[in-house]
């Protein structure tokens, strides 16, 4: 008996102090931690559920939500302007992604170099970013007034009548995509950045054999900052999902909100605070969330075989 | 090159004049808005409708007197009251600011100078939490706050911050790994604990990353308007944001000037702002891209 316990303690002993601070370790780990836990335990998570919850009940705010199986989501398939607003999001998605992307890379190539100009011409096209969403709203509203904006105003200059920018059909998805391309100094900023982080030895290899300017860019350039173009294009198109701000006050009609400039989340948010659908606006926030995170993991599918990852 | 020299080089000299052409105009259809945006809230309202082409109101002298009437009858406005605004907006910023840095500096040190298990899986959650979209969060949120009672007062929008936000506990944490060990583990062997740690020597050392992930937070606040316009309705208590759509849907024709004159008031400081942190601005915007 008095062999087996004077055993246990001199191998048990070191074990038990490290066990101990294991767990010391862990307390202390999840005490410092317990903001976010806390805060996204309240703040998001538990939101999440309750809204899942919801999609599946009918829930007039005043009311206590009733259980009501699939209905909202079978209703929403046939709305016509939830397909309206899907319609219009993907749109808006698709073409400014894109272009956003490629005029940001552009750019980029043609400011990575140092110098004062540069440093300008980086300035001028980052300050439009700093300004605040509903004061862009607000400035291209009056750029785009169809009588008396400037765009039009200087179109008339070169004998070409306008179009009305932010009322026509045609053109308000024109216009949506001229405002997200006002805000591309941030993807500029990202990938000077990314580009100054490119190894001179690559371009030097580069020029020995013989590659001109276009094919650098191609080869070199464009496979060492890919990363940072995959990380963008998924930050990018998770906003674009969101968009709401500036096409709320733009679009805006005394009659209701142009058809064609009414996106995703605004249909959302007039479910929930202007009809008082919270059931079937809890259903729309759930299928955003999915389709977001198939989003995500599609460009990360894409982005395992396409972005080159190096090991320096 | 050396051996054909004048004819490339002057080829080269040409095509560099004109990519600086392109750069220059690219530079000013970036401004022009900004640009117009100022000019437009410097003409009494009949010029300023008419949209003429002119810098200046006619006559150029008067320039002065009508910014004057424009800014102060902003400023003075009874029904859309900006000081008002102001005033909230800095009260949610300046809360805000001082929780989100401290609570995302706190979760931070915990993924990055204590070794426990599950801290990998945390920091992935954190990451994953990025991706999930305000409007998912909207119809619960405001039920949340509405049996709390918060709704219309300015607690939704600073209180949240208190417990720090995925992306600037990412980018601190980022910074501390940087941080050398040996330090920490020096200091533990003194006896000091982790909130000495934290505070007298990782602090300290992170103030560029700390005025960073104050600086993103002060311009979310200053920029948020879907937030305010869900759990505001009592003008009392709107943000600059919201205020400054007042303008828009107020009946008949909108006031250009006016308009333009507050949006003038609401870029101004973080332009400001910008000019005077410059590099850390710029830098740090480009570290979101480098993960």
């Amino acid at each position: 008996m008095s062999a087996i316990p004077a055993r246990s303690v001199s191998t048990v002993k070191p074990g038990r102090a490290e066990r101990r601070a294991r767990n010391r370790n862990l307390f202390s780990g999840l005490l410092w931690s317990s903001p976010w836990l806390i805060g996204s335990a309240v703040f998001v998570f538990a939101p999440m559920l309750m809204s899942l919850y919801y999609s599946f009940t009918d829930y007039p705010l005043l009311e206590p939500p009733l259980w009501r199986g699939t209905g909202n989501y079978t209703d929403l398939l046939s709305d016509p302007t939830f397909r309206r607003v899907v319609w219009n999001t993907t749109i808006y998605a698709g073409v400014s992604i894109p272009l956003y992307t490629l005029v940001a890379l552009l750019l980029a190539a043609a400011l990575a170099g140092g110098g004062r100009i540069t440093a300008l011409f980086r300035a001028a096209i980052f300050i439009p970013t700093l300004v605040p969403l509903i004061a862009s709203a607000m400035v291209w509203m009056w750029l785009f007034n169809g009588e008396y904006g400037l765009i039009n105003k200087l179109l008339a200059l070169l004998h070409i009548r306008g179009p009305a920018w932010v009322v026509d059909e045609h053109w308000v998805p024109v216009s949506m995509v001229l405002m997200c391309l006002w805000s591309v100094g941030q993807g500029v900023v990202i990938y000077i950045a990314a580009m100054q982080d490119v190894p001179r030895q690559l371009y030097e290899a580069a020029l020995i054999d013989g590659m001109n300017a276009p094919r650098r860019f191609l080869h070199v350039t464009l496979p060492m900052i890919s990363p940072a173009i995959l990380f963008n294009v998924i930050s990018l198109t998770i906003s674009a999902v969101q968009i709401f701000a500036v096409p709320y006050v733009i679009f805006r009609r005394p009659d209701g909100q142009n058809p064609a400039g009414h996106y995703y989340s605004m249909y959302l948010y007039e479910n929930a605070f202007i009809y008082g659908k919270m059931g079937y606006a809890s259903a729309m926030a759930w299928m955003q969330l999915l389709v977001v995170l198939a989003l995500t993991g599609v460009l990360l599918l894409v982005g395992r075989k396409l972005v080159h990852y190096s090991r320096l | 090159m050396s051996d054909r020299p004048s004819n490339s080089s002057s080829r080269n000299a040409l095509l560099l004049a004109l990519k600086h052409l392109a750069l220059i105009a690219i530079a000013i259809a970036f401004l022009a808005p900004l640009v117009w945006m100022l000019s437009t809230s410097l003409k009494p309202e009949v010029q300023a409708a008419s949209g003429e082409l002119r810098l200046l109101p006619d006559p150029p002298s008067s320039t002065l007197s009508h910014a004057a009437a424009n800014y102060s009858s902003v400023w003075n406005d009874r029904t859309i009251r900006f000081p008002l605004y102001l005033r909230n907006t800095l009260i949610v910023a300046g809360l805000g600011v001082i929780g989100m840095t401290l609570s995302s500096a706190i979760v931070a040190y915990g993924l990055s100078r204590i070794q426990w298990r599950g801290r990998g899986f945390v920091f992935l959650l954190i990451l994953a939490t990025m991706m999930i979209p305000f409007p998912v969060l909207m119809v619960p949120l405001y039920i949340i706050f509405r049996d709390l009672g918060w709704n219309n007062s300015l607690k939704p929008l600073w209180v949240p911050a208190w417990f720090g936000s995925a992306f600037n506990i990412f980018l601190l944490r980022q910074f501390f790994m940087t941080i050398p060990t040996q330090l920490d583990e020096a200091a533990r062997l003194d006896g000091c604990s982790h909130w000495t740690i934290f505070w007298r020597i990782i602090l300290p050392l992170s103030k560029p990353a700390l005025a960073v992930v104050a600086l993103f937070h002060f311009i979310y606040v200053w920029n948020d308007f879907v937030g305010p316009l869900i759990f505001l309705t009592d003008r009392d208590q709107f943000t600059l944001a919201l205020g400054l759509q007042l303008y828009q849907s107020q009946a008949g024709n909108t006031p250009w000037n006016l308009l333009m004159a507050a949006s003038t008031i609401m870029i101004s400081p973080l332009v400001i702002l910008f000019m005077l942190t410059q590099r850390t601005f710029v830098q740090s915007v480009a570290t979101e891209g480098i993960k």
